[in-house]
């Protein structure tokens, strides 16, 4: 507890303890570790996920980000995507045309989950889920 | 005298340290036919202190009456004997009993200040790829008929050592300190022990100033990671150093702070209810003074 108070005077003073970088470090180390996740996979998993999106909204994705969070429960994949405009929808059978485009841009913010993974790790992975009420212009990573 | 404050537990309970021969209640249901339990000391890193954890808890179980057998499986690499004191007296190893040249009996040698610790040593100038995993799996089944606890320290690395060394235990004791290249490691030595063994954390060398200076990772920090049950904290303490100079494991310190968390930590294994130890103040005002005043152990 005290050490969470300590922790929160240093980042209002912008001065990063050393232990914080060590924390930060470990997370970002074992998160590839976990998931025995190269870079390139990470990269390809980004690319999957803009495609599948893009099917449904059209997606700013220069300012989009991927980044991982670790929180108490576990690790998390964040991803933070600007939609644009919605695409124009098949019509479905008892509903009206609702394929206008907002001028809206609205952030997709979603979050799934890796627990940890590789060996036999005997521990349950935890659901998690986040959404953020946010503008196009808060696309960035949470640091 | 000293026993009220080396055992936190109710009095009827702990049996005195001076006196080794009265097993405790918990110790003394144990001993009719009941197969002793068998726990690896592991880290994956080497030098965060397993040999150190597996003398001080051996010798720490020992004198609480409970009859202990330590295994050196670090091959090639012998220091167990060295950290117990007994190095003198080590005179076969290993391998000379897997391979048939000498009797278990002959081999292992019996620590005169604990008289229910004895130690089977290491080869030194053999290999680690020279032990058999089903032969040491064999002789850690044989040991457990003899002894309470067959306490086994695992070589560092994720080798073939540490699968012999990991091979015939129940249990593990898994070692971390506050750094990351440990904390990874441990991390790693997790996943690799699986579901069969149940492992908890001992965290070696904290330093509790550091870690409110935010200079070092918190037990809470490590272990948010590694999510282990927490058997206790050891400070990074001087006498530590000075015990393992003398070959005289600092579990049989009375006075010593780091003494009194081994034998606590010795105490909840053997399942009594006391909390997990905590890293005294090494770099407290008192321990500044006596190093101001020069006292040299």
């Amino acid at each position: 507890m005290l050490n969470r108070v300590m922790e929160w005077f240093r980042t209002l003073f912008g001065t990063t303890s050393s232990s914080s970088v060590a924390k930060e470090r470990l997370r970002l180390v074992l998160l590839s570790d976990h998931l025995a996740l190269a870079p390139d996979v990470i990269e390809a998993m980004r690319r999957d996920i803009f495609e599948v999106i893009s099917r449904y909204v059209e997606v700013d994705e220069a300012h989009s980000d991927v980044s991982f969070e670790h929180k108490d429960e576990g690790i998390a994949m964040l991803a933070s995507i600007p939609i644009v405009s919605l695409k124009p929808r098949e019509p479905e059978a008892g509903l009206g045309d609702q394929s206008s485009p907002k001028e809206e841009t609205s952030v997709l913010e979603t979050v799934s989950v890796n627990g940890h993974n590789s060996d036999n790790y005997g521990r349950r992975p935890r659901k998690r889920r986040r959404r953020k009420a946010s503008g196009a212009s808060q696309t960035a990573p949470a640091q | 005298m000293e026993t009220q404050r080396v055992f936190s537990a109710p009095s009827e309970s702990s049996p005195q340290i001076e006196i080794h021969a009265p097993p405790s209640p918990v110790e003394s249901q144990k001993t009719p036919k009941t197969r002793g339990r068998t726990i690896v000391v592991t880290s994956g890193k080497g030098g965060v202190g397993k040999t150190t954890t597996t003398a001080n808890l051996g010798v720490a179980l020992a004198a609480r009456g409970a009859r202990v057998v330590l295994i050196d499986a670090d091959v090639g690499l012998r220091n167990l004997d060295l950290v117990l004191g007994l190095e003198s007296r080590v005179r076969y190893h290993v391998l000379d009993v897997l391979e048939g040249r000498v009797s278990l009996a002959d081999a292992l040698v019996r620590d005169k200040r604990v008289p229910t610790l004895y130690l089977l040593a290491a080869a030194q100038n053999r290999e680690k790829d020279d032990i058999a995993t089903d032969a040491m799996v064999g002789l850690v089944e044989q040991l457990r008929d003899e002894f309470d606890y067959v306490l086994i320290d695992s070589p560092a690395g994720i080798e073939m050592g540490f699968k012999n060394a990991v091979a015939g235990a129940d249990e593990a004791i898994v070692v971390c300190t506050p750094e990351v290249a440990a904390v990874r490691d441990v991390d790693r030595v997790i996943g690799l022990l699986g579901n069969r063994i149940n492992a908890q954390l001992v965290v070696n060398r904290i330093r509790p100033a550091l870690v409110r200076k935010g200079k070092m990772l918190s037990v809470e920090d490590v272990n948010a990671i590694l999510r282990l049950p927490l058997l206790g904290v050891l400070g990074d303490a001087a006498d530590v150093i000075v015990s393992t100079n003398r070959g005289e494991p600092v579990a049989l310190d009375e006075a010593s702070a780091t003494g009194a968390a081994y034998r606590t930590i010795a105490a909840r294994i053997a399942g009594e209810d006391v909390p997990a130890p905590q890293a005294a103040e090494p770099d407290g005002f008192m321990d500044k003074l006596g190093s101001f005043f020069g006292g040299r152990r």
